[in-house]
This record gives C-alpha cells, sequence and structure tokens, in this order.
C-alpha cells in the first residue's frame, strides 16, 4: 500500500529510461550483439546519407506541428463561441464519444471517406464532377501529409476538448465573461484574452502529449500519411523489421533523432507560447474591443461539425464496407448487402479478439488497483502531489514511443529471450497508467472529506473507510477510468508491434497491418471490432453503475 | 463519561487556540467565537482529523482514556456537522447499521436495534430508503441515530443546526441533547447562533 507510489513511478519512467539507454547505444554504434563494440558515428552517418531522410524529417514536424496547432485552435475557436451556451452541451454530447474511437478506426473511417472511390467522391459524381470512375489522385496518403493531419486532428480535437472542458471550471470562465462583457468586449475577444491564458496553463501539458504523439505517430501515418518517402518513425520501425538485422543501428538513429527532434520542437512551442502571450498582453491593453463575434463562432461550429461528421461517417463507412456485396463507382449504397465478410473473417478474428481484450483487461485491472493505491496512500498519509509528480505522469505520453520503444528489442536480443504477451501487457500499463491517473485523481479527491471524519467517529478504520466508502461512492468514476484505460490499451499500435515482435497480435495489429492490402471489406470488420470493444466498455462503465445505484439518487445523478 | 480537555493546538507552530475544561456526563458546553477562529479545527483536534499544518499539544481524556494520539476510528468521539452526510450509496438502515457496533450478532438482531433506532425518531418504516429521498429534518434525525448507535463517549457538535429552518431547528435540538442527555454523554457543540448556546443551557466558552 505504502509502496504503490514508489512502484508507479518506477512503472513511469523505469521503462522510458531502460528503452532510451538501450536505444542510445546502438544509436551511437554500441551494440555488442550485432558485432558493435566501440562507440562510432558510423550509424547518423548512414542515417542522414539514406534518401529521402530530410523529406521524411520535414513531414514529421510538419505533420506534428500542424495537427498540433489546428486541433488546438478548432479546441480554443469552438470553446470561445460556445462554452457556456445551451449549445455546447449537444457540441459536448457529439465529440465526448468520439474520444472511444481508436485512432486506426477513425483513420480507416476518413480514408474510406476522402479516398478518389470514398463516400465524399460517390456522393457528388458524376453529376457534378462527371467521374464515372474513381479518378486517378492521391488523396489519401498525399506527399504532403494532409490526409495524415486531418487524421490527427479528428482525434485530437475531441481530446483537447475534454481535456479543457475538465480544467475550464478553475477558470471561472462565467465571471470572466460578465466582466469582459460589461467592459464592451465581444464573447470570442473576451475568452480569448482573459480565460484562454488561465485555461492554456492548466492543459499545456496534455498539448505536449498531443504534439510529442502527432510527431512520432506509426499507425495513423502507415493509413493517411505518404508512402514515398513516410514520416520519420514510420522509416524507424521498418529498418527495425529489417530482416538484415545490421538496419537496427540506423533505425537506432532514426529512433535518437525522432526524439531529437520532439524535444526540438517541444522548444519551438514553448517559444510560440511565449510569443503569443507576450502578443496577447498587448492586444489586451490596446482597449480594442472585436467588431463581431458572428463570423468566429461559426467557424468554431462549422470545425465541430467537420470534426465530429468526418468521424461519424467514417464509422458509417466502415459498416457499409464491411457488409457491402458488390458495390460499383459510383453508386452511395452497396448494390447487395451480406453478413459474408464478418462470418469469414470472424472466426480468424476471435482468437486476436481474445488476445486483445485479454491485455487490455490485465493492463488496466493493474493500473487501476496502482492508481487507486497512489491516491489512497496520497489522503490518507495527507500528502500532496507535486509539479515533479505530474511531470513524471506525463512522461511516456510526452516521449515519443518510436523512441523508447526499440531498446527493448535490444535488450530482447542481449539476452535472447523472447518478449511475449507478458511484456506486451506491461508496456501497455506503461501508457494506460497515466490516463487512468489523470481520469480518477481529481474526483478521488474530492469525494466529501467530512464523510471519512464521520465514518471514523463511527470506528471505521482507513482501509474500512476506503472499501465501504469511498470506493462505493466512486464506482461511476472509477469505471470511467478503467474504460479510458481500456480503450488506450486497445488502441496502442506500437508498443504491441515492438515488444511482441510480430508475434503478439491484436485488433490494433491486425488491422493496420491490412491496410497495404487495401480490401475494405476486411478493414471495415477489423475496425469496427476494434471500436466496438472501446464502446462497449464506455457503455458498460455508464450503464453499471445506473444499475447498482438505481435506488440512490446522488449515485445516479453524479453518474 | 466524561470528557477533559487541556490542549493547546498549533498552526505553523503558532498557537491557535487554547483550551482547557472538563466536560461531565450529560453535560452541553458551548464554544462561540467569529467564524475563523478555529471552532471546527478544535474538533478536528478531538476527532483526530486535524490538517497536517496543525499540532495539538497537551491531552484529550475521554473517559479515562487519553486520546489525544489515538487513531481516529479508535477514539468513539461521535460528530454531528452541519450537513447530514449520510453515506450516498447506503440505504438508510444500512447508514444505521453502519454505525451499529459489530459485537450486535446476528444479523437479525442489527436489524431489530436499527428498526428500534429509527422508531425512536418516529422513522418506522424507512429502513430501504435512499438517503437522498428524505426531507431535511428526517435526514438529520437519520445523522444522529447513526451517531449513537455506534455508542459514543462523547458527542462533538460543529454547528449542526445552521442549515435547518427555524422550527425544525428547535425541534432537531432538542431532539439531540435530550439523547445525549439520556445517555449521559458529555457534548461539547461549537456555533455562532447564540440560541443554540442558550437551548443549551450549559456553561458557555468564547474563543477570541
Amino acid at each position: 500500500m505504502r509502496l504503490a507510489p514508489t512502484l508507479t513511478i518506477a512503472l513511469l519512467i523505469g521503462p522510458v529510461l531502460a528503452g532510451l539507454a538501450g536505444t542510445i547505444a546502438p544509436a551511437l554504434g554500441f551494440f555488442p550483439a550485432l558485432g558493435g563494440t566501440s562507440v562510432s558515428p558510423a550509424p547518423f552517418l548512414d542515417l542522414f546519407a539514406t534518401p529521402g531522410i530530410w523529406a521524411s524529417t520535414r513531414l514529421s514536424l510538419t505533420t506534428g506541428l500542424l495537427a498540433t496547432a489546428i486541433s488546438l485552435a478548432i479546441t480554443a475557436l469552438v470553446l470561445a463561441g460556445w462554452s457556456g451556451t445551451r449549445s455546447f452541451g449537444a457540441i459536448q454530447a457529439v465529440l465526448s464519444p468520439l474520444l472511444s474511437v481508436p485512432h486506426a478506426a477513425a483513420a480507416f473511417g476518413l480514408a474510406f471517406l476522402i479516398a478518389p472511390s470514398g463516400w465524399i467522391s460517390r456522393l457528388a459524381s458524376p453529376w457534378l464532377t462527371g467521374w464515372e470512375r474513381p479518378p486517378d489522385l492521391l488523396i489519401v496518403n498525399d506527399p504532403w501529409g494532409l490526409a495524415m493531419i486531418a487524421g490527427l486532428v479528428v482525434k485530437e480535437v475531441p481530446f483537447l476538448l475534454l481535456m479543457s472542458i475538465a480544467a475550464l471550471p478553475q477558470t471561472r470562465p462565467g465571471r470572466s465573461y460578465t466582466v469582459t462583457a460589461s467592459l464592451g468586449y465581444t464573447r470570442l475577444r473576451g475568452w480569448f484574452l482573459i480565460t484562454l491564458p488561465q485555461l492554456y496553463a492548466r492543459i499545456r501539458l496534455p498539448v505536449y502529449a498531443v504534439l510529442a504523439y502527432s510527431m512520432s505517430v506509426v499507425d495513423v501515418a502507415l493509413i493517411l500519411g505518404p508512402t514515398t518517402p513516410p514520416s520519420l518513425a514510420v522509416r524507424v520501425v521498418q529498418w527495425m523489421n529489417d530482416p538484415d538485422l545490421s538496419m537496427r543501428f540506423q533505425a537506432a538513429a532514426a529512433a535518437v533523432w525522432q526524439l531529437v527532434l520532439v524535444i526540438g520542437s517541444l522548444f519551438l512551442w514553448r517559444l510560440c507560447e511565449n510569443l503569443l502571450a507576450r502578443w496577447s498582453v498587448v492586444l489586451a491593453s490596446s482597449g480594442r474591443r472585436g467588431r463581431s463575434n458572428g463570423f468566429g463562432r461559426a467557424v468554431g461550429l462549422t470545425f465541430a461539425i467537420l470534426v465530429a461528421g468526418s468521424v461519424l461517417l467514417g464509422l458509417g463507412g466502415l459498416v457499409a464496407w464491411s457488409f457491402a456485396g458488390f458495390w460499383g463507382f459510383p453508386d452511395v449504397l452497396p448494390d447487395t448487402l451480406t453478413a459474408r465478410h464478418w462470418a469469414r473473417h470472424g472466426s480468424n478474428m476471435l482468437p486476436v479478439l481474445w488476445q486483445t481484450v485479454l491485455i487490455a483487461v490485465i493492463a488496466t485491472a493493474l493500473a487501476v488497483v496502482l492508481v487507486l493505491a497512489c491516491l489512497q496512500t496520497e489522503v490518507t498519509n495527507n500528502l500532496r502531489r507535486g509539479r515533479t509528480a505530474l511531470w513524471l505522469l506525463y512522461l511516456p505520453l510526452l516521449m515519443p514511443q518510436v523512441a523508447f520503444l526499440p531498446g527493448f528489442q535490444t535488450y530482447a536480443l542481449l539476452l535472447g529471450i523472447d518478449l511475449g504477451t507478458g511484456a506486451v501487457t506491461l508496456t501497455h500499463l506503461v501508457f494506460v497508467l497515466p490516463y487512468v491517473m489523470l481520469s480518477l485523481e481529481d474526483t478521488f479527491r474530492a469525494v466529501e472529506p467530512r464523510h471519512m471524519v464521520v465514518a471514523a467517529s463511527l470506528g471505521a478504520s482507513p482501509s474500512a473507510q476506503f472499501w465501504r466508502i469511498r470506493l462505493p461512492i466512486l464506482l461511476a468514476p472509477v469505471l470511467t477510468a478503467a474504460a479510458v484505460g481500456f480503450a488506450v490499451s486497445i488502441g496502442q499500435y506500437l508498443p504491441t508491434l515492438l515488444i511482441g515482435a510480430g508475434r503478439v497480435q491484436t485488433l490494433t495489429t491486425e488491422a493496420v497491418a491490412l491496410a497495404s492490402g487495401g480490401d475494405r471489406r476486411v478493414i471495415g470488420v477489423y475496425a469496427l471490432a476494434q471500436t466496438g470493444l472501446v464502446m462497449l466498455a464506455f457503455a458498460s462503465a455508464l450503464a453499471l453503475p445506473r444499475l447498482v445505484w438505481a435506488n440512490r439518487r446522488a449515485l445516479r445523478e453524479a453518474a | 463519561m466524561s470528557l477533559s480537555l487541556n490542549i493547546e493546538i498549533l498552526q505553523n507552530g503558532v498557537q491557535m487556540i487554547s483550551l482547557a475544561t472538563d466536560i461531565a456526563p450529560g453535560e452541553v458546553v458551548s464554544v462561540m467565537g467569529p467564524s475563523g477562529i478555529g471552532k471546527s479545527t478544535l474538533l478536528a483536534a478531538i476527532t483526530g482529523t486535524l490538517p497536517p499544518a496543525f499540532c495539538v499539544k497537551g491531552n484529550i481524556v475521554l473517559n479515562g482514556r487519553d486520546i489525544t494520539h489515538a487513531p481516529p476510528h479508535s477514539r468513539r468521539a461521535g460528530i454531528l456537522f452541519q450537513d447530514d452526510l449520510l453515506f450516498p450509496h447506503l440505504s438508510v438502515g444500512a447508514n444505521l447499521a453502519f454505525g451499529l457496533s459489530r459485537d450486535i450478532k446476528p444479523r437479525s438482531a442489527r436489524r431489530s436495534r436499527v428498526e428500534s433506532a429509527l422508531e425512536d425518531v418516529a422513522m418506522a418504516g424507512f429502513y430501504s430508503r435512499d438517503p437522498a429521498t428524505l426531507s431535511g429534518g428526517q435526514r438529520a434525525r437519520v445523522a444522529l441515530m447513526r451517531t449513537l448507535l455506534a455508542e459514543p463517549e462523547a458527542l462533538l457538535l460543529d454547528e449542526p443546526f445552521s442549515r435547518l429552518d427555524a422550527t425544525l431547528r428547535s425541534q432537531i435540538r432538542h431532539l439531540v441533547f435530550d439523547h445525549a442527555r439520556a445517555r449521559d454523554l458529555p457534548v461539547l457543540m461549537v456555533t455562532h447562533d447564540a440560541q443554540d448556546a442558550e437551548a443549551a443551557g450549559g456553561r458557555v466558552i468564547h474563543l477570541t
């Protein structure tokens, strides 16, 4: 119990540091198992001599920075224009469930939507475009990474929006609005000048996590990203999987290069934050009150609808393809519907599905137990979590996965062992833990402390207070945190691929592997199975407390 | 039963409250003073739930036991707050049974003890009700009975009546004081309502 915080911190930073060491050593040419016995610059020289390496580098920077900036801008615009209004409830209700759609499934859905033979093109053909067959355009996998940026934005906007909604009440936006409006500022201007700076300080780490993730993502890049050359992270994975083991040196060098790029971009981002902050002070002191709200609010709403629409229509596309018989272009719907694909791939999929669920359930259960133990230790010993601990919590999210996961293959090769399902599960735990903690900690601390004083005065020991009072009251938030953790595990691609070394298969690795084959019917089946699992978890997390506490109004309303 | 206090409470090393008094069985002592003076802190020192910035010197003796540093759950000092603080996930009956000593067995005996406690406050038949569906007065009565079923050796009251409206307030006030006297409990009440202190009829200590 008392060891829980130490164990958790060790779990968060241990793998990251060990993995980094295992990546940096081969990047410097030191890898005795493969004959690298002395430090040399050769891996980096090879890396920078590789054709297209600068294009890959540029892609990593542009996709990451643009996806983050656009997601943040949309989030801010939606909040500025609509938070605190009646319509915002509807926006929130539509965008929140999108968080449960795994990145890969959302990316496939988007691809099915915008591809030359996708729904948008079908809807506009032939009456508008004159196309009788799909045009030969490179929309998905475009060389600028635009499709990839769009795929990231539709997933990161719901994430940033939910993180912001959680932090927003602390900034007292209602009071600020009253003050700024009474001084003659428009809603938008007032929000950007007064509320945004306070809000941004509270969502800075999630924004950094989005930046690090977007720069180094692999699964979305494989589905939507450019191919000749692909972004840097994809090339790391390609070289890691190269049958020629000597490519591992170059892969490690590329992984370190990716890390340098992410750290550099984080500093660049920080610099821009400072510049924008100064500019906003200048603007705030200028006395300009803003002219009209209408345009900004309309733009915010349009983007919110675009984001929600593309994910939801994308899921619709997955459903349509997974049941499609013959489906010619430019028909909007398939000629015939059939359950054949589900029947045929379903039975192959079952063992993979089982494996996926097993890994997710174990990783989530461990994470929930650790998080509860940490938080309980914190409240019983009257501890306060400091800023350092918050950064440690975010460390696995800020560190690009592709920079430290290859290190574990180094150790596996060194020790001559196979990393199996157990190792994959533990790696998932590293990424599940922070999200479970972030999802649960505030509600855990917010439980009325006098309930515990009363329970103690009635003779309940600290452990009885936990099991009989705090945990039952927290049933709904604990289940929600578990669903978040489950979703994070289901969505993991790189840890499963690199730690499982191709021998551990989950729905995500299978679905992404199908991307290159381009059989939309199978992809539909796998991506929907993946999404369905996550939705089922969230649905249970919502339904269970309502059933258990059907007769307890105070908890039912809180659920 | 008696509660004897001879304590100093320090906040970050600076003395905040100093109090020495003995409360006899059945006696109600009221502590009054402006808000922020540390009235609730005084009760937290007795329940053993002081925030870490505070420390207590001296001793708190309850019925001959020095409980100054005992763990909160073994002090046997019952407390009532201005909010009823009924556990929202337990039925009315389960809230009461939570307070009941473990030694009362079997289940049927526990049940009948709880039922008779409900009858004592004219709430027979409320056993399986959701506490969220009770009126303010009913909740206050359940909270009182829950505290008493734990058989405390002292009763602490933290502005217990301030959330109730005027008619209910005097009714609940009498109920609490009557039950405490009937059990010979020493009662320490902090309040900023002079009527509370008046109704208690005991000594009044002004903190300044």
